[in-house]
């Protein structure tokens, strides 16, 4: 501070500065930029050029065009994958945001005893690895050493398989939601918490109820919180790869190897070794993703005016 | 675009050095909303017990399972302890199973956090600081195209970054686990945001008319004002580096330089090979030493996450 007056006091020609301010921002963000390229765009640009090349036994590669897109729109396995991820997506989602906003509301709102261990408790999970999330839930689901075995046991009855075939997909939405219940309550109760108490004071004074003042004051300010935290699981549920991979080991006849569409993808890059195709599928996903997160920006924000 | 609440940063600058949650004005511990505070519920806490006792119960069943030995495992209700207190014995066990294999792993993974996500908090540092408190051509264009990449599924990238590292003959080496991990783009708009509020643009100028450069500027005046943005950036690439399943996956053939999670998966994986050795009260032994150091880490740095999302909570 000291020297911030000092400077003040003597002062430099405008132009100087103005000259200097010109290129060396590019000093900051040059190096993130420079990575960035490198893992980011230079993959990109890397798997675009891959999906228009097809491997050969003789010759190396053949550009082919068009050819990998129009083989993955006809590809039955990608379209089941992307369906299950979607089925995913619809059920999923709703339910864990719904939960977590629940509770941020809850906690919010002032009336639970001990909010702060609530808070942190339910957080916890998010600190928890996908791998160490999914190997508890496989070990407590299955029927030699898990949970659900010891409640047969003890009430006699027979319960469905939770990584039977028809059942693996709910069990794996059951895993994700505990890993990131907590994490989108602290987004949207973080959001919550910036709400200016004058809002509140007014809402008193026009003699609102809390069912009002949620309706009315507190879901329209969090808002684009739901949206940033419904686009991160829209990324999340189409992604989905950790869960399923690490369950196959347990669940290997519910399980296919193209069971999400990044599953397909890693498996035809690392079993099939085709690299051209896997790529294509690769993109073909991202495209999708971007395309559906940006529809729910969009209308997120339309809803806002 | 987005704009995200300065709150935390207002009140960081008001402080001086810690992360306070909120500014005045704004609601602090228990609401403070008109005269009347609004009584407790045994209800609510009930109901919302619920999703704690959700949260809690796989975490209680891991150290509970975790004083068992493989043979008591088996056949005993998941939810108390059964057979010896084997807690002592499994991590010992777990420590020095296959040459110690599991210290080496957990050795790697502090590597991959260390570089991983320590770079990764470096570069968004400096890189979110340029964005917001410089005016240079191109400004615009970066913040397209990071916000741009955010959407791009990571996992998509997976494949051809492969490639192009094993053209590099990277792969299978420590750089191919570290270098993806140095860009996070959330830590990057997330100090951006930080910066454009905690570091005065006149506290700048002046330190510039002073002569001084600008390392020196950001090094002595705006490092300090940024301290609790960064232990967040960190905290976040931290759980990113250290939980990350994918990405060592496809780089990483060699079990010497796997992380925690890919160990952890190949010990499940072992019990299912043929003539493999089921060792399931190591695994379950060493997930919870892999969660410990998180979880430890979560529970001490609590204000400075809090306060890291508070800024990263978009408002419109």
């Amino acid at each position: 501070m000291r020297m911030a007056q000092a400077v003040i006091a003597t002062g430099l020609p405008a132009t100087t500065r103005r000259a200097r301010r010109s290129w060396r921002g590019w000093g900051f963000v040059g190096p993130f930029m420079a990575v960035f390229g490198l893992v980011f765009l230079a993959p990109i640009a890397y798997s675009l050029y891959l999906s228009l090349f097809r491997q050969q036994l003789v010759g190396g590669n053949a550009f082919v065009g068009i050819e990998n897109y129009q083989r993955a729109l006809g590809d039955a396995q990608l379209w089941a994958a992307f369906g299950r991820v979607a089925l995913f997506l619809a059920v999923q989602v709703p339910i864990m945001l719904g939960i977590a906003l629940l509770v941020a509301l809850a906690i919010d709102g002032g009336r639970l005893y001990g909010a702060s261990f609530f808070r942190i408790s339910i957080f916890l999970p998010y600190a928890v690895p996908a791998v160490v999330a999914t190997l508890m839930w496989g070990f407590m689901y299955g029927t030699r050493f898990g949970l659900v075995g010891n409640i047969e046991d003890a009430l006699g009855v027979a319960l469905p398989d939770p990584l039977a075939p028809d059942l693996v997909l709910a069990s794996i939405g059951n895993i994700v939601t505990w890993e990131f219940v907590g994490y989108n309550m602290l987004i949207f109760y973080s959001a919550l918490r910036v709400i200016p108490t004058t809002l509140y004071e007014a809402a008193e004074i026009d003699g609102a109820g809390p069912w009002r003042v949620i309706t009315a004051i507190k879901l329209p300010a969090i808002r684009g919180a739901m949206v940033v935290a419904t686009i991160f699981s829209i990324i999340g549920s189409f992604q989905l790869f950790n869960e399923p991979a690490i369950l196959q080991n347990l669940a290997p006849n519910a399980i296919t190897t193209h069971f999400t569409p990044n599953m397909y993808a890693y498996s035809l890059s690392f079993s099939g070794q085709q690299y051209n195709y896997s790529a294509t599928v690769a993109l073909i996903m991202g495209l999708l993703t971007m395309v559906v997160a940006y529809v729910v920006q969009l209308r997120g924000m339309r809803k806002e005016a | 675009m987005t704009v995200v609440d300065p709150a935390p940063a207002r009140a960081a600058r008001a402080t001086g050095r810690t992360a306070p949650r909120l500014r005045p004005g704004v609601r602090e511990g228990a609401p403070r909303r008109g005269t009347a505070r609004p009584r407790r519920s045994v209800l609510l806490t009930v109901a919302t017990g619920v999703v704690l006792v959700y949260s809690l119960i796989p975490l209680a069943w891991l150290v509970i399972n975790a004083t068992k030995t493989q043979g008591s495992l088996f056949g005993s209700f998941g939810l108390w302890f059964s057979g010896p207190f084997a807690l002592g014995t499994n991590v010992a066990e777990t420590l020095t199973y296959d040459d110690g294999v599991f210290v080496r792993w957990l050795l790697n993974t502090l590597l991959y956090v260390v570089a991983g996500a320590g770079g990764a908090t470096a570069l968004a540092v400096i890189g979110g600081y340029g964005l917001a408190k410089f005016s240079f051509p191109g400004r615009r264009a970066v913040f397209a195209i990071v916000i741009g990449a955010v959407a791009v599924p990571g996992t998509a990238l997976a494949v051809p970054t492969f490639l192009m590292f094993s053209r590099m003959g990277l792969t299978n080496t420590p750089w191919s686990v570290i270098i993806p991990s140095l860009i996070s783009p959330f830590g990057l708009y997330l100090m951006w945001t930080f910066a454009s509020e905690a570091v005065p643009t006149e506290l700048l100028e002046a330190a510039r008319m002073d002569g001084a450069s600008e390392l020196r500027t950001f090094a002595q005046i705006s490092l300090p004002l940024l301290a609790p943005g960064i232990v967040t950036v960190l905290l976040f690439t931290m759980v990113a580096t250290w939980n990350n399943y994918f990405l060592p996956l496809i780089m990483l053939r060699d079990p010497d330089w796997y992380p925690l999670t890919l160990g952890l998966n190949s010990w499940n994986a072992q019990a299912a090979t043929a003539g493999g050795e089921a060792i399931f009260n190591l695994v379950i032994t060493g997930s919870l030493l892999t969660i410990l150091p998180l979880v430890a880490a979560f529970l001490l740095l609590q204000r400075y996450w809090q306060s890291g999302l508070a800024a990263g909570s978009v408002k419109e």
